[in-house]
């Protein structure tokens, strides 16, 4: 394990409230509006700590659970991906299982901590995710699958590492079909647009926003902050495999990660101030088209 | 770097994709427009030698399918009160599933195929998907627009294998089949407005209704 290798995720997580915030910020300048301060989340977060918690009594030992769980997954799966380029901190054979399966764990106990507040609302908001997750989580196989192929190794050190970098010569249309399929996915894992409105507060309306309505202070910080972190850990995935394009030393390639996740954002701020939110049955058709597209992209690296 | 003819035939197969998963019916006319434009650049990247024949014939694509068939059709649904494909025989996601499973049976069974003098081997596996997915949108979709956009589909996929042998077939072909299908999309057009001041729909399961 080298240095920068244990720098990334450390790195990661310092700068993700600041990811968000700043997909926030170009949306608002894209629609004519100041926005709020990049980084805004940091302070918000700040606040949150500092205040009490508020526990309904219906609940139990899963609602306290599920923000804690929601960190630590998205913590856990950050240290599989090799974020300098070269190699991860935790990497086996197979990790890209573990990568998918941590997401849907923290995922899974999310709604568990939802659905015991026994709330009609977070119910909805729990089945709805689950939904949305039923699709994505093929198409996001899919695309690891892609890049199994492409690369020949079953690592995430290997798929987003060096040889990608390999890959990129011979596979060039596969590898950014893929990166298209994944920005399409990580829109619906971190409930932007398309698929959820993180600014809405009309709770038949919500699906992230509505299943942590009844936390409070810390708590709801905790999820807050597992959300951004979610949200700079599937950008710094799709800037891993765009990055891969020019092989760089790790330290340069950690640097490079900087700006990408900023270009990231500012692409999910241009499609959230482009697009209009899609209605619950066209989601799925979503997901759809981004299994197509990386199944397109297979079928080219297969022929 | 990959050769430009490669990356419009990619582009060609996603724009199918997008015929495929869009309702909306001003979108399926843009995306057979951006695939019309995608094969007027085809013959210019497959031969580099411009003679005056590829140059009339991509001038002549990007004319006819990429500026006046769309402005047809549009002009033709510009009274429509219905702009959205509602209920399709097939499903959006199924028709999706469907096209996907079409490109990796056109992607496995194209190398098969015995054609001399291929410019890219792309070529042929992207015009038997593009045929398929034109078939696919023609017989499951209900608005006559999306049919005369499912046959347009088709037929560039009938292009895209025709450019394989650009070379052997002579001009006058070229630009026959050209005229062939605008005069088609031109009937239609006129079908498409007629129908929808008789109907008030562009629904074509109208047509089992017409009686003596």
């Amino acid at each position: 394990m080298t240095l920068t290798a244990a720098l990334g995720p450390l790195l990661l997580f310092a700068v993700a409230p600041a990811v968000t915030g700043l997909a926030n910020r170009a949306k608002s300048a894209l629609t004519g509006r100041r926005g709020a301060p990049v980084l805004q989340g940091y302070a918000d977060l700040a606040k949150l700590w500092r205040k009490g918690v508020v526990y309904s009594r219906t609940t139990t030992v899963l609602f306290r659970i599920a923000p804690v769980a929601a960190v630590a997954t998205a913590a856990l799966a950050t240290w599989l991906v090799p974020l300098d380029g070269v190699s991860a901190c935790v990497s086996f054979a197979g990790d890209l299982v573990a990568f998918a399966g941590l997401l849907a764990l923290g995922r899974h106990l999310l709604v568990l901590g939802a659905l015991d507040t026994g709330s009609s609302f977070e119910g909805m908001g729990a089945s709805r995710e689950v939904t949305i997750a039923a699709f994505a989580e093929p198409a996001l196989l899919l695309c690891f699958t892609l890049l199994v192929v492409a690369t020949g190794g079953l690592r995430l050190q290997d798929m987003l590492g060096v040889p990608l970098a390999h890959a990129w010569s011979a596979a060039s249309p596969s590898l950014v079909l893929a990166a298209a399929a994944l920005f399409m996915l990580s829109l619906a894992e971190n409930c932007r647009v398309p698929v959820d409105d993180p600014l809405t507060h009309l709770e038949l309306t919500m699906i992230h926003e509505v299943m942590i309505l009844d936390h409070s202070g810390p708590d709801l910080a905790l999820l807050q902050y597992a959300a951004s972190l979610k949200t700079a850990l599937l950008g710094a995935v799709v800037v891993r495999v765009f990055a891969a394009c020019l092989p760089l030393p790790p330290a340069v390639a950690l640097a490079v990660l900087l700006p990408g996740l900023a270009l990231y954002a500012a692409g999910i701020g241009i499609v959230e101030s482009g697009v209009a939110r899609l209605r619950m049955q066209k989601v799925p058709q979503l997901m759809a088209a981004a299994a197509a597209v990386a199944g397109f992209g297979l079928i080219l690296l297969l022929r | 770097m990959r050769p430009v003819h490669e990356l419009l035939l990619m582009l060609v197969v996603l724009t199918d994709f997008w015929v495929l998963g869009t309702g909306r019916l001003s979108s399926t006319i843009r995306a057979a427009a951006c695939q019309g434009a995608l094969l007027a650049m085809l013959p210019l990247a497959l031969y580099r030698d411009a003679s005056p024949h590829m140059l009339a014939l991509a001038a002549g694509t990007l004319l006819v399918k990429a500026f006046w068939l769309p402005r047809l059709l549009t002009r033709a649904i510009r009274e429509a009160t219905d702009r959205r494909e509602v209920e399709p025989l097939l499903g959006f996601n199924m028709s999706l599933v469907l096209g996907a499973v079409a490109v990796a049976v056109a992607f496995s069974i194209s190398p098969g195929l015995p054609i001399p003098g291929l410019r890219s081997d792309l070529l042929v596996p992207v015009a038997l998907s593009t045929v398929m997915i034109g078939l696919i949108v023609l017989t499951t979709r209900r608005k006559a627009v999306t049919q005369v956009v499912g046959y347009l589909v088709l037929e560039n996929g009938i292009y895209v294998f025709g450019l394989s042998q650009a070379e052997r077939v002579p001009f006058l072909v070229d630009v026959g089949v050209l005229l062939d299908v605008f005069a088609g999309v031109f009937v239609m057009g006129i079908v498409v407005f007629h129908m929808n001041r008789a109907f008030d729909s562009l629904d074509t399961s109208n047509f089992a209704e017409l009686e003596e």
